[in-house]
């Protein structure tokens, strides 16, 4: 790509794909841009008009919003702690060669293959019912009133289903991470008179830091958009207690049928995912380079 | 002190005997050099005795204290490794302080063998760079200045040199062989490079599949190597080895011969040849002989000025005080 006429030419071979990506993404961007600003309601199509700021206000307005902001902050922090921490301890655990370690591998990865919404029904049904999940059954056989977790920690369940997906992708970035780590440098360590601890804490997690940076950076802008798992679990509830601001904006969208309201909190998502994108890459952008 | 005995120190990985048992003893303040072909053994000798191996039988003394089983950071020996081992995200001074850092020594104490450390390896300006930042040689220097603070009883060098360029290595072994005057500690050196162990022992292992072929100073290797092993191995280039009726003129099963202890003429002499492929260094020119009925080729060492070319016949008469003679199971004949 050196010479002046091979960069002309490349520049006019790129445009075509670059040209379609901007519209597929300024298209819908605008469009939502324009609705948030419409008095736009599906079950009265015929009369739309000019709203000016009237949906944020509401918005902003409606008690839910700032419950949806603080449930959505806990559920990305919750499942990125879980993740990262469990990831890595299963992540080591699996670094060393033991009998079965493909079957092991693979069994390990599995959750990331379920799709959300059967995972969150899986769990629902059969794992955190009252009455017949696995958790109620051991509560009864150690003779403790089994918890209703749905309704008792609804965002909490919802944080233990989505960090349950999300624990093989972390394990896996991590262990691939780990297997490049420099065995001499161990050695080294050892011989200067590290023990495992002060092994793990001086070169086995400033190794990992790119990749914790990679598994942060990607889970985080998934888990912005969790809004299956919600669905069909908790339904937001008990009151807004499991709402996020993805589930607030279908709410407006497919509950109140209010175009208008749901693109204006979809415009307000999208700064909101920005601002924690800005202070993320300030905080852990630094490993990437 | 850094004396280190090995007594039929063994080495198995399953059911592969990688060392039999084997004897060694290693005198305070001694550059030993382990030389071999790759897979002889030699890097795990050097684990077994910094304990990153177990062994599966004898006893390793050091300072005449059984050491088989002591961990190695309790050991005190200082290893530098093949690929530098660096910590990467340290700089380099936080790299030497590591070991430092792990038993406690208080920071003023670090701070002044840091200091010493880089003025003696002249790292002194790169002290607050990262290793990414350093050449090779710098990082191998930064490996050394870690191991130097432990001030360890012995030295343990596992190829230290063999990722580094060939001018870059000739500069490095004077730093070893200068720092060992110095500091007079013993040092363990693994190397395959027969020219690092001549110029840097005091005493070479030879070894071979986990035996050890021939101990000795560079010049009793190179003077009376006890076998053809030991005789092909030491020395650049290598010795000639000549079997058949000639061997048999002088009753042995092979004759060796070195390529320096040849004399050339192109008039006369006791063999005949064809020159091949000559290569001209400049102080010495050596000649690949062909045709000389003896063996595929003989390389002979003549001086720089020598005027033979591709094709010519020459002549070459060895030099009989330094005639070689091994019997049938190629062990040196008195």
């Amino acid at each position: 790509m050196a010479t002046r006429q091979t960069q002309g030419l490349a520049r006019l071979m790129r445009a075509p794909a670059i040209i379609l990506l901007l519209i597929w993404m300024i298209v819908p961007l605008g469009m939502t841009l324009y609705y948030s600003f419409l008095n736009y309601n599906l079950l009265n199509p015929a009369s739309v008009s000019w709203a000016g700021w009237f949906n944020y206000q509401y918005f902003y307005t409606d008690p839910a919003f700032f419950a949806a902001i603080r449930n959505t902050l806990v559920l990305v922090l919750g499942v990125l702690t879980i993740t990262v921490v469990l990831g890595i301890a299963i992540a080591l655990l699996i670094d060393k060669p033991i009998w079965g370690q493909g079957m092991v591998r693979i069994l390990i990865i599995s959750p990331f293959f379920v799709m959300p919404p059967v995972a969150a029904l899986i769990w629902k049904n059969m794992i955190m019912h009252p009455s017949y999940g696995v958790f109620a059954d051991i509560a009864r056989a150690i003779g403790v009133q089994p918890v209703d977790w749905f309704a008792q920690y609804p965002l909490t369940s919802i944080i233990i289903i989505v960090a349950w997906q999300w624990l093989p992708f972390a394990t896996l970035i991590l262990l691939t991470a780990l297997q490049s780590l420099d065995g001499e440098q161990m050695e080294a360590a050892e011989m200067d008179g590290a023990g495992p601890v002060s092994r793990f804490i001086h070169l086995t997690l400033p190794h990992l830091a790119r990749a914790i940076t990679v598994v942060v950076l990607i889970q985080t802008i998934f888990l912005l958009g969790i809004y299956a798992e919600i669905l069909v679990t908790t339904n937001g509830g008990p009151g807004n207690a499991s709402t996020n601001l993805t589930y607030l904006i279908y709410r407006a969208a497919r509950l109140n049928f209010d175009i208008g309201g749901a693109a204006a909190g979809g415009i307000i998502a999208v700064i909101l995912a920005n601002i924690v994108a800005f202070f993320l890459m300030r905080a852990v952008g630094k490993n990437l380079d | 002190m850094g004396r280190i005995t090995l007594e039929a120190v063994t080495k198995r990985f399953g059911d592969v005997e990688v060392i039999p048992p084997l004897n060694l003893d290693i005198e305070d303040g001694e550059f030993v050099v382990f030389v071999g072909p790759s897979g002889c053994g030699k890097s795990t000798l050097l684990r077994l005795i910094a304990g990153l191996e177990d062994t599966s039988g004898g006893r390793i003394l050091i300072d005449g204290r059984d050491a088989t089983d002591t961990p190695p950071a309790k050991r005190g020996l200082a290893m530098v490794f093949q690929s530098y081992a660096l910590y990467p995200h340290m700089s380099v001074r936080k790299n030497i302080a590591f070991p430092m850092r792990m038993a406690g020594v208080p920071q003023d104490e670090q701070d002044r063998r840091i200091a010493s450390a880089a003025k003696a390896l002249n790292l002194t300006d790169y002290l607050d760079r990262k290793p990414g930042q350093l050449s090779g040689g710098q990082r191998q220097r930064v490996a050394i200045g870690r191991a130097i603070v432990r001030e360890p009883s012995a030295f343990l060098f596992d190829e230290p040199l063999s990722n580094l360029d060939a001018a870059l290595r000739v500069g490095m072994r004077l730093e070893i062989s200068e720092l060992h005057n110095r500091l007079r500690t013993t040092m363990i050196y693994v190397t395959h490079d027969q020219v690092e162990a001549m110029t840097m022992a005091d005493k070479i292992v030879v070894l071979r599949a986990g035996n050890i072929e021939q101990v000795g100073s560079p010049m009793e290797l190179y003077r009376a190597p006890r076998n053809l092993f030991v005789a092909g191995f030491i020395g650049s280039p290598r010795m000639n080895l000549i079997t058949g009726p000639e061997a048999g003129r002088h009753g042995a099963a092979t004759i060796g011969i070195r390529p320096e202890h040849i004399r050339v003429s192109a008039t006369e002499g006791a063999w005949q040849g064809r020159v091949g492929v000559s290569e001209h260094l400049g102080s010495d020119t050596f000649f690949y002989v062909e045709d000389t009925g003896l063996a595929d080729t003989i390389t002979v060492r003549a001086g720089g000025e020598i005027d033979l070319h591709h094709g010519d016949t020459v002549w070459l008469t060895p030099d009989m005080g330094h005639l070689h003679r091994f019997d049938v199971q190629g062990s040196r004949m008195a």
